[in-house]
């Protein structure tokens, strides 16, 4: 193999899992390192600058970060990235003086964005900054999009909500609710210089099954009924309820609908369980709350008397997987009856673009989606930007942070006539961490904890009154033993070969058996040829240039705890724990050179 | 000196040996001798060639003197037993312990002070008896320790750090062992596993006296550029005269070497031994040779490592006294007193 190029950015990048897995690639290592020395405040910021919403993300992302940490190959539980973002948020003091300001002097260039959903103001919070005009049209009379909409008050309270929303307001975003975009032809007239697209996939996938039209009034569509909950048009629900979908959607549906006084509330999912969308904590959460969710059930009725929704009937299937894909098959038992006086149906989500005309040079593709550069947002119209659910289709919150950040970046460009192709680069440095002989400016030790639940209040409570908040979060107590479970993937070990007598003492040492010194091959003899095998694709071998036996150090990044035990064994200092700092390029850097 | 824990986080797929345990399970204490002293690396090969035989660490007992290179079996194999002995005195310990115990293993390990300088007339002793033990010998040519001392084992042309010279000749001890009647002898280097683990493992299978000298750099004292027990010099200067194969009981020998490139020796476990030597008219069977060979080597400047001689008379101490097989400790009342009649017999032959 070649010696690895560690003055790419990426390749340090990748190491640090959870902060490469993040789509907005937040800091994390950083930001819980900070935590853990009680600077909530500083860990909040950090986490502002590259995700926008941490009150919010740190009770509601998705979390791609998770399952990627480290920790889950090192032991089993990641670290509890999430529920630590929440503890910034939850504990940081004043920060008003922390948020850049709006320049009084514009920079003259006026911008659309169209929805009040997460895309559109963290556009607008990128953009503020840089002297933009920023002016949002929303449907709705609140803002927030879903996260206010559908995402139940019992994990998302409205003053978390409130606070992140009104903090981009604030910076004087200029927001005309209550008007919805009916003619984006009408609309490109006015006078912007470009327009962003933040509506979302509004529209809920329907079931269309014997009985549906005459079932009407006790069929709801899931997020029309969140909707409505959140909007307190719709205060309760009849006692048996029936929730069709196996994702996040069908999770809120049926622990709304016992908060609304369901008593017999159940999930019923077509694939089996081990194939459901939701997260499993989603999951895990509605059946604490006493939810059963039946499996391999598919609707194949709603049946009704006398105009009136009786029952659904539902056929019994086994999955069978073949080459990759998985076939539902009847298993021919009886068709099953189920009773009930309401069904919630959240099987999907879908984009609706009945307003955009298709005379106005946006252009297309696959499914009535719009052409979208995956890197700039750009349409085929070039003023026009999309980003969020809008571009691809429904995904995340903090995909459409990052989509906001790229987005941001490109109007800037934009309106600068300057090339979108020509991306800023993101902040790195990489600077020692070493404070003394076996000293660094990082907690080195490996924590043997395991992960901590996160305390819940009272059901009893929580199940009586929807906007009561389910998880009460960390102490920060809790909170300081959990950051210490973080590796600190962000502290590499770099190695400088001329330094290196072959020793040996950092092979002996290491506790995961990382490194390895011996005879160079091409890439899949060197995974086989190490010490343990390196059966883990996904991670990167860093190789050396050649040493004076002619032999190269290896060392697979797989299970690496970044401990230093190879920088304080290594008597020349050819290892070194050095502190990568990795911050993706936003809007305000674009233009600067 | 490191403040933390070695983790205790470990590879999933780390290989498992016979009794399901891992490497790992042979570790000691973190080591608290200096970064990259070569004896740490032994440690760690004595680790590998444990787990590779199996051992189950309470049928082992560790044996040392006093020095840096002694203070290593703190390092690992914490479960099995342990005896720290006074400085050069390691040798009687073991003949104590092997005496009332033959049923367990026995790793001796010391330094070239601890062995050549205030040991060495325990050392040559041991030697003639033959005691059933394995003798490592961290050799730095320096008394680590005691801060950088010229050892006995030092080369004369080697100079101390600050550029002193040495005014003595060295003592070999590879060369000494076999004049002694060491039955196993090698040396090696602290920085080459691939040839250290394979003799250790042969040495543990061995049954008689079994000697391994390792260089092992002194990192701090005797690793600068007009030592002969540098890192780098070892490796200019090494000469191997074979590797070795330790292959276990019911396996099959796969490679073919070519006639006279191979010994194969059976070992009192079942298992074999198998060198393949780089030179063919090389017999590590012959005293004299072996001998010769050593000291031909250093006239050209060159330090042979490998197995240098082997005795396949397996014999040991125990067989030279006709001691009892069964661990004292295990001794009935018994066997112990074995009776009038038996007492007036033994008498009688005095008569
Ligand atoms: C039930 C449910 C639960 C979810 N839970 C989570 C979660 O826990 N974590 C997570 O990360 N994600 C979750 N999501 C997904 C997440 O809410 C979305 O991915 C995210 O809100 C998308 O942001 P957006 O700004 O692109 O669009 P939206 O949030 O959908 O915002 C679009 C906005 O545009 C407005 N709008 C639409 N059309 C027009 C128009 N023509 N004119 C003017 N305004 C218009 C809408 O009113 C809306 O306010 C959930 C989604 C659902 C449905
Ligand atoms: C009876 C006695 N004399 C002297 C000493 C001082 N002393 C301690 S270690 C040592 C030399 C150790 O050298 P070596 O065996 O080569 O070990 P190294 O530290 O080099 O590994 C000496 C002389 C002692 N501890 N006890
Ligand atoms: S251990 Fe810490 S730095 Fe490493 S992936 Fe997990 S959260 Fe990120
Ligand atoms: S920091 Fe060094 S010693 Fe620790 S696990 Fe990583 S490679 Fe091994
Ligand atoms: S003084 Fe020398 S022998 Fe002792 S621990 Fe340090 S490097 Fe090793
Ligand atoms: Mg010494």
């Amino acid at each position: 193999m070649k010696p690895t190029k560690i003055s790419n950015p990426e390749y340090f990048h990748k190491v640090v899992d959870c902060q490469w897995a993040c789509p907005a690639h937040t800091p994390v290592p950083e930001y819980i390192r900070l935590i853990a020395a009680g600077r909530y405040t500083d860990a909040y910021m950090i986490n502002w600058e590259s995700n926008v919403f941490p009150g919010i993300l740190g009770r509601t992302c998705d979390r791609p970060c998770e399952p990627a940490c480290r920790r889950v190959r090192v032991e089993d539980e990641p670290v509890a990235i999430c529920r630590l973002k929440r503890v910034a948020a939850d504990y940081k003091g004043e920060i008003d003086h922390l948020i850049p300001k709006a320049p009084e002097q514009k920079n003259g260039k006026k911008i659309a964005l169209l929805g009040a959903g997460p895309v559109s103001l963290a556009v607008a919070r990128d953009l503020m900054p840089l002297g933009y005009e920023c002016k949002i049209f929303e449907r709705d009379p609140v803002p927030g999009g879903l996260m206010r909409t559908n995402i139940p008050s019992f994990r998302l309270p409205e003053e978390v909500l409130n606070e992140e929303c009104d903090r981009i307001i604030n910076m004087g975003v200029e927001v005309q609710y209550n008007k919805e975009i009916k003619s984006f032809k009408e609309f490109l007239k006015e006078d912007f210089d470009a327009v962003f697209v933040g509506t979302g996939a509004p529209k809920g996938k329907d079931l269309n099954i014997p009985g549906r039209e005459e079932c009407d009034k006790n069929i709801h569509i899931g997020i029309d009924f969140l909707a409505s909950v959140a909007f307190e048009h719709v205060k309760k629900i009849g006692k048996k309820v029936i929730v069709l979908g196996g994702g996040n959607t069908a999770m809120d549906c049926c622990r709304t609908a016992i908060r609304l006084g369901g008593k017999d509330v159940r999930v019923y999912v077509r694939s089996p369980k081990v194939d459901m969308k939701a997260s499993d904590w989603e999951i895990e959460e509605a059946e604490m709350e006493n939810i059963p969710i039946y499996e391999n059930h598919v609707p194949k009725e709603f049946i009704h008397e006398n105009g009136k929704l009786k029952a659904v009937a539902f056929e019994k299937v086994k999955a069978e997987y073949k080459d990759g894909r998985r076939k539902l098959i009847p298993t021919g038992e009886p068709i099953e009856i189920v009773e009930c006086d309401d069904v919630l149906m959240a099987i999907g989500q879908d984009n609706a673009f009945e307003w955009i005309e298709k005379d106005i040079g946006i252009e297309f593709g696959e499914w009535d989606m719009p052409i979208v550069d995956r890197t700039t947002m750009q349409s085929t119209l070039p003023k026009v930007f999309f980003g969020g659910d809008s571009a691809w289709g429904p995904e995340n919150i903090i995909t459409a942070v990052a989509h906001a950040h790229q987005a941001a970046i490109s109007i800037d460009l934009f309106c600068n006539n300057k090339s979108l192709k020509k991306r800023p680069q993101p902040h790195v440095f990489l600077e020692s961490t070493k404070m003394g002989l076996h000293e660094w400016s990082y907690d080195n030790g490996y924590a043997e904890v395991d992960r901590l639940a996160v305390p819940h209040a009272d059901p009893k409570v929580t199940l009586a009154d929807r906007k009561v908040e389910v998880e009460l979060g960390y102490d920060d107590r809790m909170a300081f033993e959990e950051a210490a479970r973080c590796l600190n993937c962000d502290v590499q070990t770099v190695f400088e070969e001329k330094r290196c007598i072959e020793c040996d003492a950092c092979v002996d040492i290491c506790p995961e058996d990382c490194i390895n010194f011996i005879q160079n091959a091409d890439e899949q003899e060197l995974r086989e040829d190490i010490r343990v095998p390196a059966l883990n694709l996904a991670q990167d071998l860093y190789v050396s240039r050649k040493l004076p036996t002619k032999r190269v150090m290896v060392k697979d990044e797989d299970l690496c705890l970044h401990c230093g035990l190879c920088a304080e064994r290594c008597p020349t200092g050819a290892w070194d724990m050095q502190k990568f700092f990795y911050f993706g390029a936003q809007s305000h850097d674009g233009c600067k050179k | 000196m490191s403040f933390i824990k070695k983790p205790i986080a470990r590879h999933p797929n780390l290989p498992k040996n016979k009794l399901g345990l891992t490497r790992r399970d042979y570790e000691g204490a973190l080591s608290t001798l200096c970064a990259g002293c070569g004896h740490d690396s032994v440690s760690s090969a004595i680790i590998e060639a444990c787990f590779q035989l199996s051992i189950p660490a309470h049928r082992l007992a560790k044996l040392s003197g006093i020095g840096c290179s002694s203070k290593t079996p703190t390092y690992f194999l914490n479960k099995s037993h342990g005896f720290n002995s006074v400085h050069g005195r390691m040798p009687s310990v073991a003949t104590g312990a092997n005496l009332a115990n033959r049923d367990l293993y026995y790793l001796g390990v010391s330094g070239d002070g601890d062995t050549a300088s205030i040991g060495l007339g325990q050392f040559c002793h041991i030697m003639r008896r033959r005691l059933n033990m394995v003798y490592i010998c961290e050799n730095n040519g320096t008394y680590g320790l005691t801060k950088g001392q010229f050892s006995a084992t030092n080369d004369k042309e080697s100079k101390s750090r600050k550029g002193v010279d040495n005014m003595f000749e060295s003592i070999d001890l590879a060369a000494l062992a076999i004049q002694l009647g060491a039955g196993f002898v090698a040396r090696s280097f602290s920085g080459d596993k691939d040839q250290l683990i394979p003799l250790i493992r042969a040495a543990l299978s061995y049954k008689g006296f079994a000697f391994i000298d390792v260089i092992s750099p002194c990192v701090t004292f005797n690793n600068h550029a007009q030592s002969t027990k540098s890192y780098e010099y070892f490796r200019e200067h090494n000469e191997a005269v074979g590797f070795l194969d330790v292959i276990p009981e019911n396996e099959e020998i796969s490679v073919n070497y070519g006639e006279g490139k191979s010994i194969e020796v059976n070992v009192h476990d079942g298992s074999k031994m198998v060198l393949h030597k780089l030179n063919k008219s090389y017999d590590p069977g012959s005293r004299r040779k072996a001998i010769g060979k050593i000291n031909d080597s250093r006239d050209k400047g060159e330090i042979i490592t490998g197995l240098i001689y082997l005795d396949q008379n397996e014999e040991d101490l125990h067989d030279t006294l006709l001691t009892t097989e069964k661990p004292l400790n295990q001794l009935k009342k018994k066997d112990l007193s074995p009776g009038l009649k038996k007492l007036r017999q033994v008498n009688k032959s005095f008569s």
